[in-house]
């Protein structure tokens, strides 16, 4: 397929209308209910455009019809607001199914939990004989099928536990659930005094809670490193003829000749055109060292390109790229656990060894003092009840669910599920200067040329470097010239032949001339000087003002300018630092025992990102860095940054206080249990009683300022 | 005590009217845009 004449475009579109698939846009800008009406009601009148809907909560628009997507963004930012195009084959793969059935699961134990409590209040206060007996049969009608559905979640993990002779919170919880039941059964058949149906499914239900406010913690995390990677290759560049063309990545066919930008990601596999290049295949070898390829190698989507812009020619595309088979294992690397033990891990460890031995312990004492078996299960039992972790189950989902819908609405996102726990410990922040703390601007000369403007422009626009888009930016208006033999040099600049000359954008030491800034050299004539005032990023004082800890400076720059920022900020600033030497400074600083947070943008950070204790990225870093960072900043300054880390101190801290809590009434109860006196109406209300403070003392987290 | 026979029946057909209502919100994608929905209240047309 040649997409050479306008009508090839549409029909992608036509086709995707005709699947009923919606085109998908991240919206970080929105706010309130005026924006909805202003972006619907604007959308509406735009022709081909179907229904438009705005989700609030996902910051995103979905809009039916064949209207072209470039059109929608125009009259997106003509509405004054900023939008980037959602890939919609990742969209539609972050659908997600398992947070509804566990809604499901929650409403049908909570439905269950109700009207058994119902009914054990009318046994509580006073129903005897063959009342109590019916009411704790209809109990047991409603308990036994809705715990053999809705516990389903916590036996899953038990028994995954168990398999591996491991111990983890849902065995405890699991045995509580079923000996609860089963032991009630059989007092019911024998027309026991006490049933425990209500403590069984209050414990499903509570626990539930805790465990879908985790699965929505979770699926944030998930879905906000889904948008990234929906962001990144929305487009791809098409090389037809002699100029370059943005096409869809769904639209581009076998064949096609494509373009990838210096840090960019390769669109689909495919094999180099270009006589080297220099990529980043981590993300499908886990090899972290760059690696050279010539003129021929396959290439594969989703490797990052590290040097100069390369021309692929493409081999596979759409469902067969090696990235879309490798996005399940993608995934479940996201899932699992890193290295890291959370807080919640941690207090399972301690806590579900203690459980399983105070029961028996109970269930060994009172056998031995009367030698009643049925009495000492019913107390083993009760024991396992009453220490069963509704509060602890709930302590640290209920938080950090506050503190990342908090965190969103600022306009952060949170990608990685332990980045808050991480970013409470960090005790050092080490920035990156350029495009960090810093924005770069342009100043051309007046004297240059129309010709060298041209140069100058077309040189920039082949590299993802702030400085290049900086000129891009400051030379608006002149025309791109043809250049061959495109070669980035990271840390230096970018060299090309223009009609047989060579030409060289980048660093004046790199160009052999007698400045440190930013320069222009075309063939043998001395290099132009471009002027480069730092502009600060907005919110860069107010961030450093609110930050209580010990910062520093790192920049790949020369002395003079960093010397200036150090002046200016009251910062300690390390010049002209080489990946190697941020990715030792933070070796270093993490041997003195310190947790070092770092914030930076550049393809020379990614390195440091990866390695640091957290990581933060503004929006308008490389993609290479947003992967690499914990959180991302999406709004365009940093004055988030003292709020990120005092959400993150406050959710750590509340996690903290609601194990307190937690604990206390395990003090309480758990001697009430051990000498028999826990009766189902005390499990019930501490139960119930404990969770509610848990869940209250969580809602704390909207006052943190 | 009789009444019982017809109470709790009613009571739980009751519940089950809520918990069926429930989850047929839940089906219909009622909860996947909880701010938006409560700030679309305001909104004058439509």
């Amino acid at each position: 397929m040649t997409a050479a004449c306008a009508a090839c475009s549409v029909a992608p579109l036509a086709e995707e209308t005709a699947k009923g698939r919606a085109q998908q846009f991240a919206l970080p800008g929105i706010h309130c209910a005026a924006c909805i009406g202003k972006i619907e009601r604007g959308l509406a009148s735009l022709p081909g455009a179907g229904t438009v809907r705005v989700n609030l909560s996902l910051k995103r628009l979905s809009v039916s019809g064949p209207a072209p997507a470039s059109r929608i963004l125009t009259a997106l930012s003509d509405l004054g607001y900023e939008a980037y195009p959602l890939d919609t084959e990742a969209m539609a793969r972050a659908h997600d199914s398992e947070g509804r059935t566990l809604l499901t699961r929650l409403a049908v134990a909570g439905f269950a939990m109700m009207n058994v409590m119902l009914l054990s209040v009318a046994v509580w206060s006073g129903a005897a004989d063959a009342t109590r007996d019916l009411f704790h049969l209809i109990s047991a009608m409603i308990t036994l099928p809705v715990i053999a559905y809705s516990g389903q979640p916590f036996y899953q993990n038990a028994w995954k536990a168990l398999r591996v002779r491991r111990l983890n919170m849902d065995v405890p919880i699991s045995l509580a659930i079923l000996l609860a039941a089963g032991m009630s059964l059989f007092e019911t058949l024998m027309s026991g005094k006490h049933a425990y149906f209500d403590a069984a499914l209050s414990l499903t239900f509570f626990l539930l809670i805790g465990r879908y406010l985790d699965h929505r913690t979770r699926s944030h995390a998930r879905s906000a490193a889904k948008e990234l990677t929906a962001l990144e290759v929305p487009t791809a560049q098409r090389v037809e003829g002699e100029s370059l063309r943005s096409v869809r990545i769904d639209a581009i066919a076998l064949d096609d000749e494509l373009q990838v930008l210096s840090g960019g990601r390769m669109p689909v596999d495919g094999v180099l055109l270009s006589d080297t290049a220099l990529l980043d295949r981590s993300l499908l070898t886990g090899e972290s060292a760059a690696q050279t390829i010539a003129c021929g190698d396959r290439v594969q989507a989703g490797e990052i390109n590290l040097g100069a812009p390369l021309r692929l020619r493409a081999t596979a595309v759409g469902e067969d790229t090696s990235l879309r088979r490798m996005a399940a294992l993608v995934e479940t690397a996201e899932n699992a656990r890193n290295s890291y033990t959370t807080l919640a891990d941690r207090a399972a460890q301690t806590y579900a060894p203690a459980v399983h031995l105070l029961a028996l312990i109970a269930f060994l004492g009172w056998f031995f003092y009367d030698g009643d078996v049925r009495h000492a299960i019913n107390v083993a039992i009760a024991v396992l009840i009453i220490t069963c972790p509704c509060a602890l189950g709930l302590a640290v989902p209920a938080v950090s669910t506050a503190a990342i819908s908090r965190l969103f609405s600022a306009g952060v996102l949170v990608k990685h599920a332990t980045a808050l726990e991480r970013l409470a410990e960090v005790d050092h922040v080490v920035f990156d200067k350029t495009g960090t703390l810093t924005q770069p601007s342009v100043v051309v000369p007046a004297g240059v040329s129309a010709k060298q403007r041209d140069i100058a422009l077309s040189l920039a626009q082949h590299s993802a470097h702030p400085l290049s888009k900086a000129v891009v930016t400051a030379l608006k208006g002149a025309t791109p010239v043809f250049l061959t033999d495109l070669t980035e040099h990271p840390g230096h600049g970018i060299a090309a032949v223009s009609a047989g000359v060579p030409v060289k954008l980048g660093r004046g030491a790199w160009l052999d001339a007698d400045f440190d800034g930013l320069g222009l050299r075309i063939g043998t004539a001395p290099a132009l000087p471009f002027e480069v005032p730092d502009a600060l990023r907005p919110g860069v004082t107010e961030a450093l003002a609110g930050l209580d800890l010990p910062a520093e400076v790192l920049t790949g720059d020369a002395p003079a300018p960093a010397k200036l920022l150090a002046d200016r900020l009251g910062l300690p600033v390390r010049a002209q630092a080489r990946p190697e030497d941020k990715l030792a400074r933070l070796d270093a600083l993490k041997a003195e025992g310190r947790h070092v947070l770092m914030v930076g943008d550049g393809l020379n950070d990614t390195a440091a990102l990866a390695a640091a204790h957290a990581s933060i990225a503004p929006a308008s870093a490389l993609d290479a860095s947003r992967n690499a960072a914990d959180v991302v900043i999406m709004t365009d300054g940093l004055e988030s940054l003292p709020l990120i880390l005092r959400i993150a101190r406050a959710t750590r801290d509340l996690s903290k206080q609601n194990f307190s809590i937690a604990t206390i009434y395990n003090i309480i109860a758990v001697p009430a249990a051990l000498a028999g006196y826990a009766t189902p109406l005390a499990a019930a209300l501490a139960m119930s009683i404990s969770s509610i403070t848990v869940l209250l003392n969580s809602a704390r987290m909207r006052s943190v300022k | 005590m009789n009444v019982l026979v017809i109470l709790i029946p009613v009571s739980l057909i009751l519940g089950g009217l809520g918990l069926v209502a429930f989850l047929w919100t839940v089906r219909s994608d009622q909860y996947d845009d909880d701010q938006g929905n409560a700030a679309r209240i305001l909104l004058d047309d439509d």
